[in-house]
């Protein structure tokens, strides 16, 4: 794939960010928070870093493969899906409705290309994720695997089972990059549980951590996944703590938990996208 | 009087070790298996497979939930893991792991649940799990085996290998009767008919496929000729099977060493009651937690060998 000037990739942030307010308020359910604070590691991963093919294989062999833990911030995820070509863009007019693909959490249930595990329930993934990271491994596949965590997810005791697991087997094909936006359901995480020192968590378990002091700077996030990929093959996982602002991208949304699971109504939609321009055309 | 067995066995073994030598050949005929074990790979026989493939098998330490999860991803990758620890481990502990990573998302990932049952012993009900095959066939799209001694156990680990979609294999601890051929065919989900019978049907799972077998002669020595079923598929259920039989014999029994609720009696009953309601008795724990004691006490305590299936028998036949 020709990589794409950081204009471009800006371009698509801002329609992903449209897609998500548009697609969580089309069915008045669903969390804007998280991927609107998400969008340039989605489209820096997906348009600029990843080595896959949307022509998807459940296997994912020879290619590098993503997996959402945090299975809530789906508007996002399949709205990156969409636009890197996935399946058509219009789908993403089904999200959340009956008979769709695009559930309200990922599934593959409905075989929605781009998706190899149910998410949603927080924790899972980084274990799965490990599982897939050590198939390529006996298979002698040289890509990598990549995986989004919340920070409020690493409340989950599983995430830290399998830190542990990662370090003892030294799986360095792995990128864990974690949304470290500080905001949960029920308020900041330093309120309801709080992480302390993620950075000293992490490295204690024996990962490399890499720190992505702006995760809503595309150039930075890039040069983050960048640092994170040349940390691979070293015996050690690597974890990208990514700093992030939940609702970036809307003034009245960012920076708080409030809008984590709360659709815009038409008001407040026609006030949030007059701030994001129309770049790639709606859905 | 001795009984007149129309199965007998010369040697007893536990059928973990049938799925510990079942794994082994596994992978010998397929690259594509893997091994994952909690900590416990002596207890569930891994280690001769671990020994063969240490770059196929996975020690993930006491982590459950995480080896369910790393079990989904190897699967993603196109392997088969065999995933194994105790069955309350494997169930109970990790129901979400399963639902999710693994049944929901329709991946091929073998749990392999040791030490289930009352039958585990003195080390008492924290890990005697009972619950299990319920949960277990709860779930869609996963499949819920039981076999019945060492033989049976092996011919259907390797039968699991071969499958595409989750299972979950239940297995136990005990030294218990080798009854069943080494040579068997074992086939998901059809039921194997052991003895021809028209008084009564006994639908007997794991262990207590041999009480059944005793059972059976103690009732043909008072005239009454069971006949018995090996239900080792609990999901899906050999409903043609049972139906077939009941449509004979008039009555039936159903024997696990599980609750009654939610086990293989409830999957019958549901059956029967759809299609030809017939009395059923259950042998089965009855709402209540086990203990330490032999497997032999506390099958006795709680009402699961031979003689209860036998007066189980009798309360049917009462009530055709």
């Amino acid at each position: 794939m020709e990589k794409q000037s950081i204009e471009q990739l800006q371009k698509i942030c801002t329609q992903l960010r449209r897609d998500v307010l548009r697609m969580v308020h089309a069915v008045q359910s669903g969390h804007p928070g998280a991927p609107l604070g998400c969008a340039e590691f989605f489209v820096a991963l997906y348009f600029d870093q990843l080595r896959h093919n949307p022509d998807f294989k459940m296997d994912g062999k020879g290619e590098d493969l993503f997996f959402l833990s945090n299975g809530h911030l789906s508007a996002g995820w399949y709205s990156v899906l969409s636009r890197s070509g996935y399946f058509p863009v219009s789908e993403l007019k089904t999200f959340r409705k009956l008979n769709s693909r695009l559930q309200g959490h990922p599934a593959t249930h409905e075989h929605l290309p781009g998706i190899r595990v149910a998410s949603g329930s927080l924790g899972q993934g980084l274990s799965v994720a490990l599982g897939v990271a050590q198939a390529k491994k006996i298979d002698k596949d040289d890509k990598l695997v990549y995986i989004l965590m919340g920070d409020g997810e690493l409340q989950e005791g599983q995430v830290w089972e399998a830190a542990m697991y990662a370090a003892h087997h030294k799986v360095d094909n792995l990128i864990a990059t974690v949304d470290y936006n500080g905001q949960q359901i029920d308020g900041p995480t330093d309120k309801i549980m709080d992480l302390k020192n993620l950075k000293a968590k992490w490295e204690a378990f024996g990962w490399e951590v890499i720190e992505t002091k702006e995760g809503n700077d595309l150039k930075s996030v890039i040069e983050g996944l960048e640092k994170a990929k040349a940390f691979t093959g070293k015996g050690k996982p690597v974890l990208n703590l990514l700093y992030t602002e939940m609702g970036y991208g809307v003034d009245f949304m960012v920076g708080t938990h409030k809008w984590h699971g709360s659709p815009p109504n038409d008001e407040q939609l026609a006030k949030a996208l007059g701030q994001l321009e129309e770049t790639l055309g709606d859905y | 009087m001795s009984l007149d067995l129309k199965f007998t066995f010369t040697e007893k073994k536990d059928t973990r070790s049938g799925f510990g030598d079942g794994f082994l050949e596994a992978g010998r005929k397929n690259p594509n298996v893997v091994g994952l074990c909690a900590d416990l790979i002596g207890s569930l026989k891994m280690g001769d497979f671990q020994k063969e493939f240490p770059e196929r098998f996975f020690q993930t330490g006491i982590a459950e939930a995480n080896m369910i999860g790393i079990s989904a991803g190897l699967a993603i990758g196109g392997k088969i893991p065999f995933a194994g620890t105790f069955a309350n481990f494997a169930t109970g502990r990790v129901y979400d792991q399963i639902r999710q990573s693994v049944a929901y998302s329709d991946k091929n990932v073998k749990i392999c649940a040791s030490h289930a049952g009352l039958t585990l012993g003195e080390d008492g009900a924290t890990h005697q799990i009972l619950e299990d095959l319920g949960m277990m066939k709860m779930l869609p799209h996963m499949t819920v085996i039981n076999p019945c001694d060492y033989n049976q156990t092996k011919a259907a680990t390797l039968a699991i290998a071969e499958h595409e979609g989750p299972v979950y294999l239940r297995f136990g601890r005990p030294s218990w009767p080798i009854f069943t051929p080494a040579d068997q065919k074992f086939e998901i989900g059809k039921a194997w008919k052991m003895i021809d019978g028209k008084d009564v049907t006994i639908f007997a799972t794991g262990h207590l496929v041999w009480e059944a077998v005793v059972a059976e002669a103690m009732l043909r020595q008072e005239g009454i000729h069971a006949e018995v079923i090996n239900i080792h598929t609990i999901k899906p259920l050999d409903e043609e099977a049972i139906l077939e039989s009941v449509k004979k014999t008039g009555c039936a029994v159903s024997a696990e060493e599980h609750q009654i609720n939610g086990g293989l009696g409830d999957s019958i009953a549901q059956t029967l009651i759809r299609h030809n309601p017939a009395p059923l008795e259950y042998v089965g724990v009855n709402d209540s937690f086990g203990e330490s004691g032999t497997p032999t006490q506390l099958l006795e305590k709680y009402g699961l060998n031979a003689e209860n299936i036998v007066k189980a028998a009798k309360r049917a036949l009462a009530r055709k």
